[in-house]
């Protein structure tokens, strides 16, 4: 899989990448870099959502709590004004939670009941 | 935006953009996509992206069957600079009374008189191939090792750049409000920014699109059902195949990424457009499934949503041009496996279009079999 993400996220080239960016991670979940999110954002990826769907950006265990106010940074930087910008939907759970606990859980509830 | 095009197509989904692509492959380059949001936004991206060939019509088979062919190949075929993630686990689907297994049993033989290597499992051998599957209660099981999924984002990205790059024009965040008809012949679109002028419009609405029929003046009987899903945090691979119980409802797949994604058909869920996620699901969903597949106790769960199946009254696509409407073709009603027949419909509506020989006998598919009373009955559907 790492050799074809290489190919979906190198862009044409317009913004110079530095070795650099591709050191700083900015979705540490799914392990993006700088330079991946530079590279999509040039190919014309221009929402949080679309981002999200074509690399798994912000779909991590943390749902992007982490790394989703440094990529509207990078859209502001690419173009794409703060308030233009959607935040795209925040989705349960809050937090990630074993199915075990849940399937416990609701057992239990249904013995309260 | 241009403000003509010899087809517009109506959906920025897997079917819309198929249907795109097939077209300007055919040579037919004056191709105008409108999508209201941005694409994949609505079923296809919130789909399983499950693709199998274990159907109990030979429509679908024949629907499926090739289908499969096309992912194969899709990377390539499509010159994508990324990949679908096509990964072909097979699809296991459980029995679990006699006559589930009865229905098992028939469809098996019509799907292997269609060339599948599909075979008749114990339970003994579902748990050769599902180790961690908990066999109590269970009559039998179907294996097909073909089958498979995709990652529907990249599906519909890679039939996007593949039509874009033969001169189709995708606009997103456009929606279209109405469809112009002079007597019986569309002749164009009210959209969001702007008429266009067009002879040819492809309904590829998904679950809205019993709306945007109604706006060229006809009935289909399309019903959103919404459908929820769900996803764990990637672990070590463990699970090839779909796993699949219709007496359950339910479905759980390992991607390549290591995410488990489950989902739950709920046989009670009224017609409508609501897309909320409710806590109800989370919880049989994973009652059902830490029973069925006990070692996901441990898996967390990081996100559920949910989305709509665009229902007929037969579980059998709309395919085709409407007797009546010159100029109006369908591509909807999937009943929730769309995604995996993306391809065909793509190759079939191209060729209905343009009027060149069809591959399959699609007009069987077409909307006036609800008239006729020429329904299909697929019975596998979750
Ligand atoms: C939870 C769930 C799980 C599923 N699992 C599977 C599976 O495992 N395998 C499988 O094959 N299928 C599955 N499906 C079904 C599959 O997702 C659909 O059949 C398929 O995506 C249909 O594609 P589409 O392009 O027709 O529809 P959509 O992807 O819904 O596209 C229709 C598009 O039309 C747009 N639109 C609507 N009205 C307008 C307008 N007025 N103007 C402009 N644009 C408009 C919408 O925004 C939408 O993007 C599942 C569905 C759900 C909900
Ligand atoms: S850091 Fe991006 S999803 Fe957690």
């Amino acid at each position: 899989m790492l050799g074809t993400r290489s190919e979906i996220f190198s862009s044409g080239g317009k913004q110079k990448m530095t070795s650099l960016d591709q050191q700083i991670i900015i979705c540490r979940c799914e392990d993006l870099t700088l330079s991946d999110v530079r590279g999509l954002i040039e190919k014309g990826y221009r929402t949080l959502d679309e981002l999200r769907r074509i690399s798994r950006l912000g779909m991590g265990p943390c749902q992007g709590r982490t790394c989703r106010p440094l990529v509207q940074r990078e859209l502001q930087a690419g173009g794409v004004p703060m308030k233009s910008q959607s935040i795209g939907v925040i989705r349960p759970p809050a937090m990630p939670i074993t199915l075990g606990a849940i399937a416990d859980g609701s057992e239990e509830g249904q013995k309260d009941a | 935006m241009r403000n003509s095009a010899e087809v517009v197509i109506i959906g920025g989904g897997v079917i819309g953009v198929a249907v795109a692509y097939h077209l300007a492959k055919q040579g037919c380059r004056d191709v105008l996509v409108l999508e209201r949001d941005y694409l994949a936004s609505g079923a296809t991206g919130r789909c399983g992206a499950g693709v199998r060939q274990q159907w109990g019509t030979e429509m679908n088979l024949r629907m499926s069957i090739p289908s499969v062919k096309m992912f194969e190949s899709m990377n390539h075929d499509l010159e994508y600079d990324g990949d679908i993630e096509f990964k072909q686990g097979g699809y296991l689907l459980l029995a679990y009374t006699e006559v589930g297994w009865e229905q098992f049993q028939k469809n098996v033989a019509l799907q292997q008189q269609h060339g599948l290597g599909v075979r008749l499992c114990t339970p003994e051998e579902a748990k050769e191939i599902v180790p961690h599957l908990n066999t109590e209660g269970l009559v039998g099981a179907t294996y097909n090792a073909t089958d498979g999924h995709c990652n529907p984002f990249h599906v519909t990205d890679a039939y996007a750049k593949a039509a874009r790059r033969l001169g189709v024009e995708i606009q997103t965040f456009t929606e279209v409000t109405a469809i112009r008809r002079s007597n019986g012949q569309i002749v164009g679109v009210e959209t969001t920014r702007g008429p266009v002028a067009t002879k040819t419009v492809v309904n590829a609405g998904g679950a809205w699109s019993g709306q945007l029929s109604a706006m060229a003046g006809v009935e289909i009987p399309v019903r959103p059902e919404r459908h929820q899903i769900l996803v764990t945090e990637p672990v070590a691979p463990m699970q090839g195949p779909m796993v699949m119980s219709f007496h359950h409802h339910l479905y759980c797949q390992q991607t390549p990424h290591g995410s488990f994604i489950m989902g739950l058909g709920d046989p009670s869920e009224v017609a409508g457009f609501n897309q909320r996620a409710s806590w109800q699901f989370l919880e049989e969903m994973a009652q059902k499934i830490t029973w069925l597949l006990p070692p996901l106790r441990g898996v967390r769960v990081v996100r559920q949503w949910s989305g709509l199946y665009e229902m007929t009254p037969d579980r059998t696509p709309i395919l085709g041009g409407v007797s009546g409407v010159e100029g109006l073709f369908l591509a909807t009603g999937f009943s929730g496996h769309g995604f995996m027949l993306a391809p065909m419909t793509g190759v079939l509506l191209a060729e209905a279009i343009l009027g060149l020989p069809a591959s399959l006998p699609i007009e069987k598919m077409d909307l006036g079999r609800f008239a006729r009373g020429e329904l299909f009955y697929e019975p596998s559907v979750v």
